[in-house]
């Protein structure tokens, strides 16, 4: 267990302009879980694009010493070669082709360029007993949720016979069932001898699985801590991450709960694929001025989909039932409509959904009440730069101006202009779904700071979070839901990890 | 953290301001020197005034088609229908005016409506029934072409009525040619005139605006560039206003052309529709969630491409006095090539209407050239084929790099 398997010595990569990496050590012991954490733009990633060849050796200074050798790789494929392969956030897997042909991709089991189906199913039904998962070979990965996509991702590092896992943001997208499901699968091949490094945002996950945790900051190295030594707390962790003490991670905020503004009854849709099967069965939920509600509930319970449903119409099919406005009955048939009934939708993904990402920070913060800024239909250029400068400096979206285009911007940056643009439509409830997902420790912060500010300024906040503790730290009311239907609501008092699970297991045990 | 994002931006220096807007300007500069180029190996016959305003005639229905592609484009879709439009419109026109005997006044609105919904018929597929723009308008560049060959039962129809002739071949008269100091050179006073007043009216308007950019505080580009392009467009626009002058003049349809220019370029970069059809193709999901209605706007976008078509095939069909079935045959493949090096990208979202009608001019300069010097066709293709793929080289080269 003594054997250093990686340790990467002064590694210093600089970008036109920026110093990404500065000097940065990490050293890994073979048959540990190591962790590297950091808030975003920390240099994670780019320290693993080292470590793998995507930046091939001379174009950074330092050393890589992998199983007592300099490693000088210049591809990809040298240090998979190795055994070193590393699992993107984005999945890379073709979307139509089965399990079986992305396990083998690119290294098909194959005869004079004549692929061996047979052999090819019995590899991959092997490696998929290995990761756990029960489906037949020929599944489509469009088939299968992203929790089994990881793992597919998993097999197929398997059949490269890996012997250091690199892991970005394993979890980001999957609910906590999933997610537990493969952290105990890398503590499994930990048992067996395998090395991994872990990236993530999830301390509590972190703080489960991993034997040591390397902190980056602004590009170098901040420490290594040993999980095993002392007892490492999360604010350990982030204090630093952050290089401060963050006493509290979620702003304190006095409730000033007013009447209600939103009232959704008897909503059921259909699925919108599978245009005979209901997903939402008679949900009904409220929301009120001033108040932050949350919705918790685990991946595929429903909760994107029924916002959206209620948001134009935007999701499902077949769609009864009744919402009010401050006791109105309202008409949300079209987006124009739900935007107009006072209703605005930050949604799930920012750069599919959200953003024009080619557009500037101005242009994206208009977009959804243009007119406002425009007389018969020109747009008064003044009237827009105002617009967006004032929500770039009250929101606090770090960029060189309103002119930068949205892909340059980081994940909360992003996010705040998102929120901007919704902001600007002036609606009266908010709906937030995700809204601090991949995004670090002080940005996260500030999008609960906003959040609290509107709640003040007397705005419904109906908040859609797959992490609890979010959820719990930042709202007045939790809705729970499974499989399309709301199991309980619970107050500030009564809401807790334990009772959310609890809310939701037993409702599970009903059907 | 306040100061820091409120803190005003700096003027970008001269080198920032080129390299931000490398591709307008270096467009710009490649169509002058294939300009300067021709003119040199033709001899200097190029830019004498008979041909310049043959290049107008000859480009003019490319330009204004180019306008109407370019929105399809930047809104995420194409249409190889066009050129079948045009032969549509221009038979469907030669019928009216010829076999009907009706008024051209009646007939070129008509025509235009016609051309709407032909598009209307195309948008309808793409916008609310989900299906490819390159499947619709391949169906469409078909069965117009079948049409117009119905309509006109396989034969050429003219000549048209002088009255409608005018339209491609008249000019603006001189209004002012009692006054013409040199009667002797210039044969169209007016033209002149006007060249002059357009320019006086550029540079009032230029300084105005930068006036208005100072008081809030909006960014300038810097003085030493403004002057350096004002000074070369005013330059180029009067040495071209006084070629024409000492021809015929303005012909009626580079006025039309020129409106058309103008008008898309405001509805490009000033109003709400522009913007909604660049978000659109920018990111048509999330336009969708902000509220836009994507469909109704990609309809309008083909209806607006069908109005612009039917408005070529009638210049078309004027300029060659009579309606043939084989009117328009490979002009889509113009259009998006002029779009394409003008700086449009393939998956939606960019370009800019003046980058088209100099992508235009590009392709008809070379056309005009190469005819001249006596190049084949077989040749011309051949380097259209290659400038196209170049100006797309740039631009990905230039993407990659910055």
């Amino acid at each position: 267990m003594d054997n250093i398997i990686l340790e990467m010595r002064g590694i210093t990569k600089t970008f036109p302009g920026v110093k990404a990496l500065d000097n940065v050590n990490l050293k890994v012991r073979e048959g540990e879980i190591h962790a590297l954490v950091g808030e975003n733009g920390a240099g994670k990633s780019t320290l693993m694009k080292v470590l793998s060849g995507v930046y091939p050796a001379g174009t950074y200074d330092g050393e890589i010493h992998y199983d007592r050798e300099v490693r000088n790789f210049s591809t990809i494929s040298d240090s998979e070669h190795l055994g070193i392969i590393i699992i993107h956030q984005e999945l890379a897997l073709v979307p139509l082709l089965s399990i079986a042909e992305n396990i083998f991709l690119g290294n098909e089991i194959a005869t004079n360029g004549v692929i061996d189906w047979p052999k090819t199913f019995s590899r991959t039904q092997e490696l998929l007993s290995k990761v756990g998962l029960k489906e037949p070979p020929t599944t489509r990965i469009t088939d299968i949720g992203v929790g089994k996509q990881q793992l597919v991702e998993i097999a197929k590092a398997l059949s490269k016979k890996v012997r250091l896992l690199i892991l970005d943001e394993p979890t980001a997208s999957l609910n906590e069932t999933d997610s537990d499901a493969l952290l105990k699968l890398l503590m499994e091949f930990r048992k067996q001898g395998m090395t991994s490094i872990i990236i993530s945002h999830k301390l509590n996950e972190i703080k489960k699985v991993a034997d040591k945790i390397t902190i980056l900051r602004d590009g170098g190295t901040v420490e290594t801590l040993d999980c095993h030594s002392e007892d490492i707390g999360e604010d350990r962790i982030i204090k630093g991450m952050v290089g401060r003490d963050m006493e509290d991670r979620y702003p304190p905020r006095e409730p000033k709960i007013g009447e209600t503004l939103l009232e959704v009854k008897n909503w059921n849709v259909f699925h919108q694929q599978h245009r005979d099967r209901q997903f939402l069965h008679n949900i009904n939920f409220n929301v009120r001025a001033g108040e932050v509600v949350g919705i918790a509930g685990l991946m595929g319970a429903g909760r994107t989909e029924t916002v959206m449903s209620i948001f134009g119409k935007s999701w499902g099919h077949k769609i009864t039932g009744e919402v009010f406005m401050h006791g109105k009955l309202v008409d949300v048939s079209t987006i124009p409509r739900a935007i107009d009934a006072g209703l605005a939708y930050v949604t799930e993904d920012r750069k599919q959904l959200g953003l024009v990402l080619n557009n500037n920070i101005m242009h994206n913060t208009t977009l959804s009440n243009l007119n406002a800024v425009a007389a018969n239909g020109v747009i008064d250029d003044h009237k827009e730069r105002k617009v967006a400068t004032d929500y770039r400096s009250k929101l606090r979206i770090r960029s060189h101006s309103i002119y930068q285009e949205a892909v340059n911007l980081s994940g909360g940056n992003q996010q705040k202009v998102v929120l901007s643009k919704w902001l600007f439509t002036s609606p009266e409830v908010l709906i937030l779904d995700e809204p601090t997902r991949g995004i670090d420790v002080g940005a996260k912060y500030e999008i609960y700071t906003i959040i609290n500010q509107l709640a003040a300024e007397g705005k419904g906040i109906l908040m859609i979070s797959s992490e609890m503790p979010e959820l719990l730290g930042t709202c007045d009311r939790i809705y729970v839901m499974n499989e399309g239907r709301i199991v309980a609501e619970l107050s500030k008092k009564e809401a807790s990890q334990e009772s959310i699970m609890r809310a939701i297991m037993r409702s599970g045990e009903k059907h | 953290m306040v100061a820091e994002t409120s803190a005003p931006k700096t003027t970008p220096s001269i080198g920032d301001y080129l390299r931000n807007n490398i591709r307008e300007y270096g467009l710009l500069v490649a169509l002058v020197v294939i300009m300067l180029f021709f003119q040199f190996l033709t001899a200097g016959v190029l830019f004498r005034p008979v041909n310049l305003t043959n290049l107008v005639l000859q480009n003019s229905f490319i330009v204004i088609m180019a306008l109407g592609m370019l929105l399809i484009i930047v809104a995420g879709h194409i249409d190889l229908s066009v050129g079948s439009i045009v032969a549509f419109t221009g038979g469907l026109s030669a019928i009216m005016l010829v076999k009907w005997g009706l008024h051209f006044s009646i007939v070129v609105p008509l025509c235009l409506v016609l051309g709407g919904l032909v598009g209307a018929a195309q948008g309808y597929w793409v916008a609310y029934r989900k299906i490819p723009a390159f499947i619709v308008t391949l169906a469409g560049m078909l069965v117009f072409r079948g049409l117009t060959y119905l309509v006109l039962q396989n034969r050429p129809i003219g000549p048209f009525p002088k009255d409608f002739q005018l339209l491609s071949t008249g000019f603006i008269p001189d209004f002012l040619y009692f006054i013409n100091p040199l009667p002797g050179v210039i044969t169209n006073f007016f033209a002149l005139v006007a060249v002059l007043v357009l320019v006086a009216l550029a540079i009032y308007y230029g300084i105005k605006d930068r006036r208005t950019n100072d008081l809030h505080g909006t960014e300038n580009e810097p003085f030493a560039f403004f002057v350096l392009q004002m000074g070369i467009i005013s330059a180029v626009a009067i040495f071209l206003g006084f070629q024409l002058s000492t021809y015929k003049g303005f012909p009626n349809v580079l006025v039309v052309m020129a409106l058309l220019i103008a008008l898309y370029t405001f509805v490009t970069t000033r109003s709400t529709i522009g913007r909604r059809i660049y978000a659109m193709g920018g990111n048509e999901k999330a336009a969708k969630l902000s509220g836009i209605n994507t469909e109704r706007l990609t309809f309008y976008t083909f209806v607006n491409m069908g109005v612009l078509a039917a408005l070529a095939g009638m210049i078309i069909a004027a300029r060659l006095n009579s309606a043939t079935p084989k009117a328009g045959v490979g002009f889509e493949l113009d259009v998006i090539a002029a779009c394409f090096i003008g700086g449009a990208s393939a998956s939606g979202g960019v370009g800019k209407i003046t980058g088209a009608v100099i992508g235009a001019f590009i392709m008809g300069v070379m056309n005009n050239g190469m005819s001249i010097m006596g190049l084949g066709i077989d040749y011309q293709q051949l380097v259209k084929g290659l400038v196209l793929l170049a100006a797309v080289f740039f631009d990905v080269y230039n993407k990659n790099k910055g």
